[in-house]
């Protein structure tokens, strides 16, 4: 699995956020994406994951030689954002549940979201509705939702919003071993960008 | 079947929703309630011709719609989890799954009205049982796919409250009216046949709207 951003753009009316974007991120390697506020870096891994069309240039992720839209891979995507909302009358459970069943058709293994949970502190409030976390916590249930089904690539916009120490420590974690991954974070956070082996800077 | 089960999924996850949130039933079940009040005191003890009972009918049954149905959507982009559908499950499964979710509270909301009608209006005896049946049945089909493509719509747009019925009216104009003349039919209690030109636009109608619907449903979805 290799992602290859082949010099795109994206304009909303006749403002010009991104211009010209080329680079490739194989799996196992990890991209950071820095700039300052307004600088696209959100709308990169927006247009990255396939939420946002490219006003010009392609993204393609390459799986065996073959080309992919990011829409026709959307299932091997984990995304985790501050604009990407988890449903608040749900519990944690039914959260994971739920959205795990719409992307890939199962249910995900009790082995892996017990795992995923514990991992995040969020196992003994599995069964509370999202209403009731507070922003820390549906951050660390929005890392449990995206790993839940062991995502090929995994993007992570402003990664440690909102998180405590212990938060921290596991997206670190994340970031560290995600050899078998195409990860993309977009991040002001010099730690956060240091721990990826590539970096583009994007322009204000 | 992979596609069937996570369009299910999308199904499941609104009856829950709704059934917790009350999003769209509160708006639905309360314009009822108002409409055909107002129509009491406005009849004044009269007993309309079946014309008007079967036009009163279908108008409570639109506007009430038009204040319900939207929610679909409206409630993703307000609570912001539109983006997150978007990124785990195709515009297909989306629009399905949004589609039959409001085929039933449509049917739901059509047979709530018709028991609300049986009680509060003595002229609104169902003659042709057969004919009322299909007609709830189709039109209920029809609402939902046309009110699914513009609360989509809808739902990117500032000024959602006003723009979806004036968006609304003119799709469904022409659902409307055979709608309502099936309906005068039933409780005239004319044959099943002298209604079969009245389902076969029903049909038709519910292919073109679901049909062009899905086409146009990525465009609308997606940006």
């Amino acid at each position: 699995m290799t992602l290859a951003v082949d010099n795109i753009s994206k304009s909303f009316n006749r403002r010009s956020v991104l211009c010209n974007i080329s680079f490739t991120v194989a799996r196992g390697e990890s991209i950071a994406v820095t700039g300052k506020n307004g600088s696209g870096k959100s709308t990169l891994l927006k247009v990255l994951a396939g939420l946002l069309t490219p006003s010009g240039g392609a993204v393609h992720y390459l799986v065996d030689g073959e080309k992919h839209q990011p829409e026709d891979i959307r299932t091997r995507i984990g995304f985790v954002s501050p604009y990407l909302q988890l449903y608040d009358e749900f519990s944690a459970l039914e959260n994971i549940e739920l959205i795990s069943r719409i992307r890939s058709a199962r249910i995900a293994s009790s082995d892996v979201c017990e795992r995923l949970l514990a991992s995040f502190d969020l196992w003994g409030r599995r069964d509370d509705l999202v209403r009731t976390y507070s922003s820390g916590m549906k951050q660390k249930l929005k890392y449990v939702v995206a790993l839940v089904d062991d995502p090929d690539i995994l993007m992570l916009d402003e990664p440690s919003a909102n998180l405590d120490a212990d938060g921290i420590q596991a997206v670190t974690a994340i970031l560290d071993s995600a050899k078998k991954r195409v990860l993309v974070v977009a991040t002001n956070d010099e730690r956060e960008a240091a721990r990826c082996g590539k970096r583009i800077h994007l322009g204000a | 079947m992979s596609a069937v089960t996570k369009t299910m999924a999308v199904v499941v996850k609104d009856v829950k929703s709704e059934i917790r949130t009350r999003y769209a039933l509160n708006a639905l079940v309360m314009f009822v309630v108002t409409a055909v009040a107002v129509i009491l005191f406005a009849l004044r003890g009269d007993t309309p011709s079946t014309v008007v009972l079967a036009g009163m009918f279908w108008v409570v049954v639109f506007f009430t719609g038009m204040s319900g149905l939207s929610r679909t959507f409206v409630s993703e982009e307000e609570r912001g989890t539109s983006l997150t559908l978007q990124l785990v499950a195709s515009p297909g499964v989306v629009y399905f799954g949004k589609l039959l979710f409001n085929v039933a509270l449509t049917l739901t909301l059509i047979l709530g009205v018709t028991g609300v009608y049986l009680v509060a209006f003595p002229g609104f005896v169902i003659q042709t049982p057969s004919i009322f049946f299909i007609t709830l049945f189709l039109g209920s089909l029809g609402l939902a796919s046309a009110a699914t493509i513009i609360a989509a719509i809808v739902a990117k747009a500032g000024s959602r409250g006003t723009l979806y019925p004036v968006l609304s009216f003119p799709v469904v104009v022409v659902l409307l009216m055979t709608v309502m003349n099936a309906t005068v039919k039933a409780l005239d209690g004319d044959p099943l046949s002298s209604a079969t030109v009245d389902f076969l636009v029903l049909i038709s109608y519910v292919m073109v709207m679901t049909a062009g619907s899905y086409l146009l449903f990525d465009f609308v979805w997606k940006d």
